[in-house]
Order: structure tokens, then C-alpha cells, then sequence
């Protein structure tokens, strides 16, 4: 019965290796500055998955196995990059894990019968759209590189669009789950093109328009992408209809044309990102210098702690934003091609397991539930890599569990426990 | 659902895909091209963490060195220039911002100390860092200065000198020099100064050779065979090519006479008929072997030095171009030659007619003190045979002894030489009057056991090469012959 668990017990262990590993490199690089600090982080750091562990062994005993591994890999591998770069940093974002762990265990702990969600959707959905509007409140909202990202209030300060994520998802897998049925039947073929009835389209523009607020009021190019990717994806789980995914994407590329063509900010994303080499010191800075990172890395990388992240002898940013936006650049350089091929393997496993949950999810919600977050998190990943990469636009998402910024790895981790809540009852009913 | 799951899954493989694939084309194939660019300043950061080793003059003066600047991980050196302008011209510089050219560009690698994979690997693991080399040189401090502060005093301009049996360079100095250590506050003020002070004119300036090129001329007329010593043309005061006069000084009519008469007096009645005596294809094919046409093999960018020749709107002619070959052969129509091809010919003669290739490097020592590399001079070419050379030499002794380049004469020494004045009028970069020259004077010494050839040359001056030339040329060969060489 606890053979799920013992997998997951055997499976950290790989976690424990690479994570000493980690730290005894960042240690014998730095040892003469940070004594054996590095050496504790380790040790507490394997000591919370352990208890985390423990937790899930008594509370979800069936749960996936391999998600929660998976995750601490990142989370830790994310640690030791953060650690590289400022030690300070790090500190705060071990405090984030923790509170992270702390929240994901309280979810398990009162979402355990996680259908209750059903009946709040309005609420959350509600929950979730003034999220995404916190950042443009005034006395709360906070401006960073143009674009309306943060909320501060009093001392603490967050991105709401990390918990935001997970409010739509929920409300789109509760809504579709009850309206698939008749998304199907009361579709109708218009000049050779399947679409919804108009009827229960309403709350489905609702997100469009939701996506498009984003982009203009928020000025979030990255989460609107992010938020309206998993909509379409949910969108098609639910329905089968590919169409309406081709439909949803050409009304989002419209828009997101027009309004490229319209809002500033938006537009010098979309140049920068075209013709990075038009102002190479100016706003192609970011995305130049993380190519320039990558290049320097090559197959193996420069090794661990070797990386130049400012102009030596300077504060001046020669990898502007490493420890979040452009961190994946950073790990390029450092780790090489072959190490960010093992951070992107990790997302897919992850995917792959988040995947596997929905597919032995008994209920509808359960399966919408799985595919959405699991969706949601895999795009994050692919929109702030394929930013830095240039195969989109870089915009300002965090590399989930990876990136410094305590929104992120505590709503990734929320985001997680739900996961593995849908997946601990799919896989007892399954061997009932 | 879980057919739609799976395709899902199926998508987000794809995109993942395409990430490692955008990756590995930035961290590996593209990864070369993008050290390249301009806006890539890492590799020079990395390398400043690497102390860069010295750049020496022949005597040992510590042209360039690295100095260590903050501690630990912000560690960085920063190039200094003890000697500061004097150098400026030919060993560019090299800082992290604003990049590196000329002398520090081309010996970049043995400055950094390159090394093999294996070897970084190997000097790792024995917890050893990157050292870079230092690089001797070849440049005689006094002679550089002695040129330099002449130059200040006569115009802007250039001078180099060549040690003819090897090619080593002694002196490149151009005026207006530059103060390497004044690039990383001051480069966008010497890039916007009118006056270029980053224009290296020994190897930059593209100046027309005036009456210097006749020594081009002689040669080609002497080793082709077409001349002899003894061989007498008629120069009469004026000659009609191509429509228009073609004068000598004063329209002198100096009648039949030989070589060493034309060359002393400069007679270009005489040299416009010998040029066109040799054809377009045979004089060109000697302006080749002395280097013209060609990026000269120095030891510095290929895109910092330019070529010699003659041009139309900035393109290289060949033999095939419609040229005057008259004026051609009398240094005018569209000749542009710089200073260090025109050492390079006063060099190849003094050499017994072999050209040598110009190297500012001697040699290279790494941080213990071993000599890991040694400039072995090697010929670049043998535009004419020993005899001709000797037959010119005599030639030019008789412009510096009786002719017209009288104040290149050093006591004691026999001089070979040819002295031009090129007249530059309305030209832009002297302010567009009509008096401007651009004064030369190329030659050797001694002239019977040749140890230094001169190029020296003065723009927009309203005097004549022997006046602010041929001046500059004597105190360089006399502080180069009394240093012992």
C-alpha cells in the first residue's frame, strides 16, 4: 500500500545527490568568503523534503510518486543557482520554500475533498480577475519595466498573477466540466468552420477579454500568453474541438496584434524581439546578453560559480535580471547545453506526470483540474525559456520553482498540492 | 478527454523541443558568430581577468602592461600605457568597453596566453591561472620618440623605418599621435577630432607618392632590361600626354641623359616616357612585388592597414584599367601609397632587391621568462635582382650627395634616397588651399651596407620633401646608425 511512497523515498535520493553535489561545488568555490554556510543550506534543505515526505506518506499515500521529486530537484537546483548568485537572495528564497511547503501542505490539509472548489467557482474566478487587477489599484500597484507586475502592500509584496493562475484554471475546469456537453452538441458548422453556441460563449470571451485587459491595462505580455494558452488547452481537453482552439489563437493574435500595433509597451517588446541588434545597449540589452551567455556556455558550460552576471569590479548587470527573468541564460552558461537539456527534461516529466494524473482521474473536474494546471505550469516554463531562448518574446514570468520570487514558489507549490490531491484519489479509486 | 490529454502532451513535448532546439543553436552553432559581435562584451571581460602580459620596446621600456585593479571575485586588470602618446601609433590598445586594435588586436593570443583545451584543463586541475605572454618588439624607443617630436615640429604625417636584411620595423610613428590611456573616458572625442588622431598614417594614410614612386619606376625599367645605366632618353621641358602638358620644374629641357642625371634632378619628362617605354602589364608587375595592390603581411588587422596602388572612388586598378601610365610612373594620376609601403620599397632595394616581411614583433616570453617564440624573418618577395638594386643605389646616392634631396645627407655616411612633393591643392584635409604639398623623402643608410630604410612624410605642408622630409629622415637614420642598430 505505501509502495507509492517508497518510490517517492527512493526517487529523492537522486534529489540528495545532485543537491550535496551542488552545494559542495558552490562551497569549494566560495569557501573562503562563505564558510560552511553552504554545507547547512544542504542539510536543511534535505530535511524539509524529508518531512515533507513524512506528510505525504500519512496524508496522501497514493499520491504520485514521482511529482514531488521531481519538483524538490528544481526547487533545489533553483536554490544552489540562486545561492551563486547572491547568497542573500538565497536566504529568502529558502524562507519562500518553507512558507511554499507550508501552504501546500495546508492545502492538502483542507482541500482534501478539493470538489468544494466547484461551488466557489464564481468566487474564485472573481478571486482571480481582481488579482490580475491588484497591480493597477492605486496606493497597492507596483510599475516594473513597464509593465504592472507586482502588488505592495504594507510589507508584503507579491505577484498576484502566480496565484491568479491557479484561480482561472480552477474556474475554467469547473465551468467546462459542466458546460463540455453542450460546447459539443450545440456547435454549428458556419461556412465550413465548427463554432460554439453563442449562448455559453459568453464566459468563455469573458477570459479573451480577460487575456487582452491583461495585455493592455497590465501590460503583461508573458502572463497573458500564459493564462490564454492553458484556456485553449483546457478548451480543446474539454471539447475535442480543434477548431476552437484555431478560433481562440486567431482572436488572440489579433488581438495581441492590435494592440502590439497600439500600446508602447507592448510594441517594444515585440521589436526588441525581432531586431534585438537595433539597440544593443538600450532595450535589446536583456535579451543580447542573455543570448551572449547562452553562446559562451557551449556543451559543458563554464562550470558552476564561473558565470560573469555583472562587469567585474562594477554593480553594472552584464546578465540583466539573472536571478529571475533570464536565470535559464545563466544556467546555459554555466551548466551548458547539456544541463539546461536536464532542466527542460525535468519540465517535461513533470508535464508527463501531471498528464498521467488526469488521464487517471475518474471525474471530469478531476481531469480538467489535472490538465489545467499541469498545462498552465508547463507553458510558464516554455513562455520565460522560449523568452530567453527568442523563440517569443521575453517577458517577465518566472521559471517556476527555478527563478528567485516567493509568489512564484509558493503558488507553484499550491499548485502542486492540488496535483497531487486530484492524483491521490484518482489512484485509490483506481486500485479499489 | 484523454485522447485530446495525450495529443496535449504530445504539443508540449514539441515546444520543449524547439527550446532545446533554440538553445543549442545560441550554446553551439551560432555560439562562435555571437563572440564575434560588436555588442558581446564578454569575451573581453573574460579575458581582463586574465592578467594580459606586457608589450616591450626593443630595449626592454614597458610599452604596455595590466595592472590589478579591486580584490577577489571583482579582481579585473586594467591596461596601462607608461609611455603615452609615443606608442599610441602602431599598439592601439585594449580595454573592455571600447575593444582593442591595432598591435594589442593582432598578438591578442599570445598577450592572453591562448592555450589548448587540454592545457586549460591541465593548469585547472593544478590550480594554476591564465598568464598571459609578453611581446617584445622590434621598436627603438629613441628613434620613435626622435620621429615623433620631428613630426610634431614639421606637420601631421608619418614615418616609418625598416631594417632592410630582416624587415624588422624600428620605427612607426604617426602624427597627430593619441594617448592610449585617455580611450576609455575619451574615444568618442579622438573618434569625433578632425584632425583623426586614431588614424595610424604610417600604415592608414593613403597619400600620393609624388616623385618617390620613380624609384618604382627605375627599378622596373632596370631589372625588366628595358634600361641600363648607360641607356639615355630625351627630356625635354615639356611633353604632351594625353592632351595635356606634362611639365618638368621650370620646364627644364635637360636633353639626352641616363638614369643617375634623372633620378638626381627628378626629371619627370624622362620618367613619364620610360613608364610608358614599359607598358601597363610590366609595371604593374613590379608595383606587385613590392607589395602594391596587396594588405601588407605586418603583423597587425588586415583591415587596419590599407593597401597601396592606384584608385578610382576607393577601387584597386589593375594593369587592365585605363591609366595614364606616364603620370603613373612620375607618382601623380591616382596613386595612393601609404608609408609603410613606401619603407617597404626604399627596403627591398636596400636589401639587394628582397623584400622582407615587416614585423613590429621580435618576440614572445611567457610569465617564467622563457622565449616561446622567435620572429625568424623571411622574404616576402624579390621584386629585382641584386644587380639592379645596386645600380639604383648608386642612383639615389646622387640625389642625397648632389641632387635634390641634399638635406637627408649625414656626415660621414653615404645615403641613397629620392625625395617627392606631391602637390595636394584644394584638398580638404588641409583646408582646401592651393599651396599644400605632400612632401616625402624615402631612402637608406649606410647606402653601401644598408641598416635602416626610411619612409618619412609630411602632410599639407607648404614646403618641399627635401625642406621637412628629408630632415626627419636623417635624424631618425642618425639615432637608429648611433644606437648601434
Amino acid at each position: 500500500m505505501r509502495s507509492a511512497r517508497n518510490r517517492e523515498l527512493v526517487a529523492l535520493v537522486p534529489v540528495a545527490l545532485l543537491l550535496s553535489a551542488g552545494f559542495a561545488a558552490v562551497f569549494a568555490q566560495q569557501s573562503a568568503r562563505q564558510g560552511d554556510v553552504s554545507l547547512i543550506y544542504g542539510a536543511y534543505f534535505l530535511a524539509v523534503c524529508l518531512a515533507t515526505h513524512v506528510y505525504l506518506r500519512l496524508r496522501l499515500p497514493d499520491a504520485d510518486p514521482y511529482l514531488f521529486p521531481l519538483v524538490a530537484l528544481l526547487t533545489a537546483f533553483g536554490l544552489v543557482m540562486v545561492y551563486r548568485i547572491d547568497p542573500d537572495l538565497a536566504r529568502d528564497q529558502a524562507n519562500w520554500f518553507v512558507l511554499g511547503l507550508v501552504l501546500f501542505a495546508a492545502t492538502i490539509h483542507f482541500l482534501r475533498d478539493y470538489d468544494v472548489l466547484e461551488r466557489y467557482r464564481y468566487t474564485i474566478a472573481g478571486v482571480g480577475l481582481l488579482l490580475l487587477l491588484a497591480p493597477r489599484l492605486p496606493g497597492i500597484g507596483q510599475q516594473v519595466n513597464g509593465a504592472y507586475l507586482g502588488v505592495k502592500i504594507g510589507p508584503l509584496a507579491f505577484q498576484p498573477a502566480e496565484f491568479s493562475k491557479i484561480c482561472i484554471v480552477v474556474f475554467l475546469a469547473s465551468y467546462l466540466r459542466e458546460h463540455r456537453e453542450v460546447l459539443i452538441v450545440g456547435a454549428r458548422r458556419v461556412l465550413g468552420v465548427t463554432l460554439p453556441p453563442l449562448k455559453h460563449l459568453g464566459p468563455l470571451l469573458v477570459v479573451w477579454g480577460a487575456s487582452m485587459f491583461m495585455l493592455v491595462f497590465i501590460r503583461d505580455l508573458g502572463s497573458s500568453l500564459m493564462f490564454f494558452t492553458a484556456f485553449l488547452a483546457l478548451l480543446y481537453v474539454a471539447t475535442g474541438r480543434f477548431s476552437f482552439v484555431v478560433i481562440g489563437m486567431a482572436l488572440f493574435l489579433l488581438g495581441a496584434w492590435f494592440f502590439a500595433s497600439t500600446v508602447p509597451h507592448v510594441h517594444d517588446r515585440v521589436e526588441v524581439w525581432l531586431n534585438p541588434y537595433n539597440d544593443p545597449s538600450g532595450s535589446g540589452y536583456q535579451i543580447l546578453q542573455s543570448i551572449f551567455a547562452q553562446a559562451d556556455g557551449g556543451l559543458f558550460g563554464k562550470g558552476f560559480g564561473q558565470g560573469l552576471i555583472t562587469i567585474p569590479g562594477t554593480d553594472a548587470a552584464l546578465l540583466p535580471a539573472a536571478q529571475t527573468d533570464t536565470i535559464y541564460a545563466l544556467i546555459v552558461n554555466e551548466v551548458g547545453l547539456f544541463g539546461a537539456c536536464a532542466v527542460i527534461l525535468t519540465y517535461m516529466l513533470i508535464a508527463a506526470r501531471g498528464f498521467k494524473v488526469a488521464l487517471l482521474a475518474d471525474d471530469g473536474f478531476s481531469k480538467l483540474l489535472a490538465t489545467g494546471l499541469t498545462a498552465v505550469f508547463a507553458i510558464q516554463a516554455f513562455v520565460i525559456v522560449g523568452g530567453v531562448t527568442r523563440v517569443i518574446p521575453l517577458t517577465g514570468v518566472t521559471l517556476p520553482f527555478v527563478s528567485y520570487g516567493g509568489s512564484s514558489i509558493v503558488a507553484n507549490f499550491v499548485l502542486l498540492a492540488l496535483l497531487l490531491l486530484v492524483s491521490d484519489r484518482a489512484r485509490r479509486e483506481a486500485r479499489a | 478527454m484523454n485522447r485530446q490529454i495525450v495529443k496535449l502532451f504530445g504539443l508540449i513535448v514539441i515546444l520543449f523541443a524547439v527550446l532545446i532546439g533554440f538553445t543549442s543553436y545560441w550554446a553551439v552553432f551560432d555560439a562562435q558568430a555571437l563572440k564575434d559581435k560588436e555588442a558581446n562584451k564578454r569575451p573581453l571581460l573574460e579575458q581582463q581577468q586574465i592578467r594580459r602580459g606586457r608589450i616591450l620596446a626593443a630595449d626592454g621600456t614597458v610599452i604596455a602592461r595590466s595592472v590589478p585593479k579591486g580584490r577577489g571575485e571583482a579582481r579585473r586588470y586594467v591596461r596601462r600605457y607608461p609611455e603615452g602618446a609615443l606608442y599610441g601609433h602602431p599598439i592601439g590598445y585594449s580595454f573592455v568597453r571600447q575593444g582593442d586594435s591595432e598591435f594589442e588586436q593582432y598578438h591578442d593570443e599570445e598577450l592572453i596566453g591562448d592555450e589548448s583545451e587540454f592545457e586549460s584543463i591541465l593548469d585547472e586541475l593544478r590550480g594554476r591561472t591564465q598568464e598571459g605572454n609578453d611581446v617584445v618588439t622590434n621598436i627603438d624607443p629613441e628613434a620613435q620618440r626622435v620621429a615623433l617630436a620631428d613630426l610634431e615640429a614639421a606637420g601631421f604625417g608619418a614615418v616609418v623605418a625598416i631594417e632592410p636584411s630582416s624587415g624588422r620595423l624600428k620605427v612607426l610613428a604617426s602624427n597627430p599621435p593619441y594617448d592610449p590611456n585617455r580611450v576609455p573616458e575619451h574615444l568618442s572625442v579622438l573618434n569625433r577630432d578632425p584632425t583623426s588622431p586614431l588614424l595610424d598614417r604610417a600604415t592608414q594614410g593613403q597619400y600620393p607618392p609624388g616623385s618617390t614612386f620613380k624609384v618604382v619606376t627605375a627599378a622596373a625599367g632596370l631589372d625588366s632590361g628595358t634600361i641600363t645605366p648607360e641607356t639615355t632618353i630625351d627630356a625635354p621641358g615639356e611633353l604632351d600626354v594625353q592632351g595635356q602638358p606634362l611639365q618638368n620644374d621650370f620646364t627644364e629641357d635637360f636633353g639626352p641623359i641616363s638614369l643617375d642625371t634623372a633620378l638626381t634632378n627628378s626629371v619627370n619628362t624622362w620618367f613619364a616616357q620610360l613608364g610608358e617605354q614599359l607598358g601597363e602589364d610590366t609595371l604593374f608587375e613590379y608595383m606587385d612585388a613590392f607589395g602594391f595592390g596587396s594588405t601588407p603581411a605586418i603583423d597587425l588587422p588586415s583591415d587596419q592597414v590599407y593597401k597601396s596602388g592606384a584608385f578610382d572612388e576607393g577601387e584597386l586598378l589593375g594593369p587592365s584599367d585605363p591609366v595614364d601610365l606616364a603620370r603613373v610612373a612620375i607618382g601623380q594620376e591616382r596613386l595612393a601609397v601609404t608609408p609603410l609601403q613606401m619603407a617597404e620599397v626604399a627596403a627591398a632595394v636596400a636589401n639587394g632587391g628582397s623584400l622582407m616581411k615587416p614585423q613590429i614583433w621580435s618576440r614572445v616570453v611567457d610569465p617564467d621568462g622563457r622565449v616561446i617564440e622567435r620572429l625568424d624573418p623571411s622574404q616576402y618577395s624579390r621584386p629585382i635582382d641584386e644587380q639592379s638594386a645596386a645600380e639604383l643605389t648608386t642612383a639615389m646616392e646622387g640625389v642625397v650627395s648632389e641632387g635634390t634631396g641634399t638635406n637627408a645627407a649625414i656626415s660621414g655616411v653615404s645615403v641613397a634616397g629620392k625625395t617627392g612633393t606631391a602637390e595636394t591643392p584644394f584638398n580638404e584635409t588641409c583646408g582646401g588651399g592651393t599651396e599644400e604639398n605632400q612632401a616625402w623623402f624615402i631612402g637608406f643608410a649606410p647606402a653601401d651596407e644598408p641598416q635602416i630604410a626610411i619612409a618619412a612624410t609630411v602632410e599639407c605642408t607648404t614646403q618641399f620633401g627635401n625642406d621637412v622630409a628629408a630632415p626627419i629622415f636623417r635624424d631618425v637614420a642618425e639615432t637608429i646608425l648611433n644606437g648601434g642598430g
